[in-house]
């Protein structure tokens, strides 16, 4: 049988940065497709250029035995390839039947055509959920029928290749049982399905065939007859171990921070661990898993709903950021642009803001006691700069990044918590933070890092926690930790 | 590699320094002081009179009052609408005690004490409602004078204490007025504040970036709180001097002054997206626009053209500084 549609050799850059190298993608009618692959593997990518949202730098891409370049989101309609998200996209003011019809309305003339609309829109629902009227505001649907709602502009279009995105990321289970069994009767119709999830269990019960990418690569695709979880993990994480990690022998000493039973509406819940003195606790879980929700409670930007944070033996109350540096506490959060650095503001002033309170007199400023504060650290963390009057925004990624290290060193933490510390940044520099960090480690700091990079986790902590839609999976220790293990957990394989 | 590159440029914008400090926004205002400083000499025979000077120092540090607490308003991020009406409102109720007989104290009192209050009420919508400041104090704006003209409707109070009217027209020592020393001292406090201390730093960081500011241990929203009622208490301060060089409190007084201030700021070269921005700079464009105003004056153009002018002023300086940027430098 002939694929209906075939990448081969796909690639795309961003400013440099490659999400996609060689992607191999081959989707038959009649067939459910699950692409899997860890955080950054390049599904995301993928997507987007199936679907006409970024061009591809390279490769080809095959619909119908004919080659194809597809150039927007409109033309990928126009071909017949609809996509489903995990976050429906749909327009929460306008009517259910608008919504189906967003592209192609029916017209009378040069004005819509609302009977024939409303009529085409409800004999479409009817194959799906007949309870939804076609003249109701979006706005009022649950998530599973706005996913139902995604389905339906799919059919209106006549879509041949319909891809699901982790649509059962935020429906119930029934919901999700729901979903499948109109998925199935799609796939009996003949069309093609590209199924994207995380969840192993639903990959078994629906898909024909899979395809695995890593790292931007297509690493494997086939049917899924034969094949078991425990082999599709290999393939996902089974990279070669291009990496040394620079970790340090460190005697881990007593307990620090402790949270008892943490938890927050819709976002976590029962959150509990602790990390010591000298150690580095990694915090490993999927994209939406809970766990930079769970930092800002620490932190105190987010504060949690129930549970307890335990520092040093006592019961503290974190309510906001400068209570948590009062405590001892530093984050540095994921979104360095935004969250993590003022880009506009000279590099000493940054380092020196948040322990601006170290460096003043009675709230006067002493630029000599802060240069005196700031220039070490800029030097200790190899900051490449014309000097501590730059701006923060002139520097490289990894530059920045060191900048934001800096200025939570200048508040001399006990707990130090970098959530995604090496993300987006290159090679040299990622190395750099990794060494600080075993440094930090030595010196007693305790370290908690929420990454998504396996190797970094596997590489640099300790101990790992995994987190899963909110809830904590397991801490494993570091000599018990193997990639196939931690992306078990993560998942649910 | 992308290392490389970046230092290169960081380099290219040392050795650009020089220049860039020539163009420093406070050396143009500085020139544009001394160009029109010269025309009005030459335009009247009377001008260069220390007399006439004072005069010149008159109105515009009323306006120049509430501009020096608009500048850090404005440089975290957040901008006052309603000054105008608030100065109505404190001269009302300044109006009101004063019929009641009160003395002089209290009545300067209770101007201080309306404008803070309405700094509040500001503070409050914007801290604790998250209205957006151009929103909330639109809306007090028309609220504040709203309510002077509902308790004065089409009235006027002119009993004012005997002493009241030297705040506003009295001087200190010869043609050096009362307000101008008022407005040097809190020139020079502001300068200091912004300059000089935690607070400042954290005022501009709050506007350069109020979510990293947060997560740097700053309290925000107590902070813009606090620039809300610095705003309102300065406006109130304004209502004082003006009520007193009037002697009297109409609900229509100071009427259009927020665009006049926030005018000042913007002229002083504090960027209007907050982060940026001098108090000298302030300063100085409070100077050079009340030059501008009296030279006018002197020459007899009407009102009407005046405003012409100061709204060509706004134009032009928000456009300098776009086309110095885009030719000047390499950063977008």
């Amino acid at each position: 049988m002939q694929p209906i549609l075939s990448l081969d050799g796909v690639a795309k850059s961003y400013g440099g940065v490659k999400a996609l190298t060689s992607g191999a993608l081959d989707l038959y009618c009649g067939q459910v497709t699950a692409l899997l692959g860890e955080n950054g593997a390049g599904k995301s990518t993928l997507v987007k250029i199936i679907t006409g949202i970024v061009h591809a730098d390279g490769g080809t891409i095959t619909l119908d035995g004919k080659p194809v370049v597809i150039e927007s989101a409109e033309h990928a309609r126009s071909l017949g390839i609809s996509a489903i998200f995990q976050e429906p996209v749909v327009f929460d003011a306008l009517t259910v039947a608008e919504n189906i019809f967003i592209t192609g309305r029916p017209l009378k003339g040069r004005s819509v055509d609302w009977p024939t609309m409303m009529r085409r829109s409800r004999e479409i629902l009817a194959e799906l959920d007949p309870s939804i009227d076609p003249a109701m505001v979006l706005g009022r649907l649950s998530v599973a029928q706005r996913h139902l709602v995604q389905i339906a502009r799919a059919l209106s279009n006549d879509a041949r290749i319909v891809i699901m995105d982790e649509p059962t990321a935020a429906l119930s289970h029934r919901e999700a049982e729901e979903l499948f069994a109109i998925t199935r009767r799609l796939r009996d119709e003949g069309r093609a399905i590209l199924f994207i999830s995380h969840k192993f269990e639903e990959v078994f019960a629906l898909c024909d065939r899979y395809a695995v990418f890593r790292d931007g690569a297509g690493v494997g695709q086939g049917t899924l007859q034969g094949m078991s979880s425990e082999r599709l993990i290999t393939l996902m994480v089974g990279r070669p171990v291009d990496q040394v990690f620079p970790k340090q022998v460190v005697a881990i000493g007593e307990e620090v921070l402790r949270v008892e039973a943490l938890g927050r509406c819709l976002e976590y819940e029962n959150v509990s661990f602790d990390v010591r003195r000298g150690e580095i606790l990694g915090v490993y879980g999927l994209i939406g898993a809970g766990r930079s929700e769970v930092m800002h409670a620490l932190f105190g930007t987010a504060p949690a709903e129930t549970g307890r944070i335990v520092l040093n033996g006592e019961t503290v109350s974190i309510r906001s950021a400068q209570q948590a540096i009062a405590h001892g506490i530093g984050l540095v959060p994921e979104d360095r642009q935004r969250q993590g650095a003022h880009l506009r503001l000279a590099i000493g002033d940054n380092i020196t803001l948040p322990s601006l309170g170290r460096t003043t007199r009675g709230g006067f400023l002493s630029a000599r006691r802060e240069r005196e504060q700031a220039a070490p650290l800029a030097e200790q963390l190899g900051v490449k700069m014309s000097g501590l009057r730059q701006r923060v925004e002139d520097l490289s990624g990894g530059n920045q990044q060191k900048v934001v290290i800096a200025k939570w060193l200048a508040t001399a933490p006990r707990v130090l918590i970098l959530d995604e510390p090496t993300k987006g940044i290159d090679v040299g520099a990622k190395a750099q933070v990794h060494r600080l960090m075993g440094e930090l480690a030595a010196k007693g700091v305790a370290i908690i890092m929420v990454s998504s990079e396996l190797p970094e986790v596997l590489g640099m902590a300790d101990r790992i926690m995994v987190m899963r839609r909110g809830l904590v999976q397991g801490i494993v220790p570091r000599s018990e930790a193997t990639p196939e293990r931690i992306v078990k957990m993560a998942t649910d394989a | 590699m992308s290392d490389v590159s970046l230092s290169a440029r960081s380099k290219a914008r040392v050795t650009r320094r020089p220049w860039h400090a020539l163009v420093r926004w406070e050396t143009l205002l500085v020139l544009a002081i001394l160009v029109d400083f010269a025309i009005n000499a030459h335009a009247s025979p009377y001008f260069l009179d220390p007399w006439t000077l004072s005069d010149v120092t008159v109105s515009v540090a009323e306006k120049a009052v509430v501009a020096l607490a608009m500048a850090f308003l404005v440089m975290a991020g957040e901008i006052d609408i309603s000054v105008g009406g608030i100065i109505a409102l404190a001269s009302v109720s300044m109006g009101l005690v004063a019929r009641a007989g009160l003395p002089l104290p209290l009545v300067v009192a209770s101007g201080i004490a309306t404008g803070l209050l309405a700094g509040c009420v500001n503070g409050a919508l914007v801290t604790i409602g998250r209205v957006p400041s151009i929103v909330a104090t639109i809306g007090t704006m028309t609220l504040f004078r709203g309510i002077a003209y509902a308790v004065l409707g089409d009235g006027v109070l002119k009993t004012y204490p005997p002493g009241f009217a030297w705040l506003g027209q009295g001087s200190v020592a010869g043609p050096v007025s009362f307000e101008l020393v008022l407005f040097v001292a809190l020139a020079a406090v502001a300068i200091v504040l912004r300059h000089a201390t935690a607070f400042g730093r954290r005022v501009v960081a709050t506007g350069s970036n109020p979510e990293a500011s947060r997560m740097s241990g700053i309290a925000t929203d107590r902070l813009r709180f606090a620039l809300f009622v610095a705003v309102g208490t300065a406006a109130g301060l304004a209502s004082v001097l003006l009520t007193s060089r009037l002697g009297s409190t109409r609900p229509s007084i100071a009427q259009g002054w927020e665009l006049e201030i926030i005018t000042m700021v913007i002229l002083g070269g504090v960027a209007i997206e907050g982060g940026i921005g001098t108090i000298p700079g302030v300063v100085l464009a409070a100077i050079l626009m009340g030059l501008v105003t009296f030279g006018l004056g002197l020459l007899n153009v009407p009102g009407i053209v005046m405003s012409v002018v100061t709204g060509t002023m706004l134009i032009v300086v928000v456009a300098v500084p776009a086309a110095l940027r885009r030719y000047g430098g390499g950063r977008q």
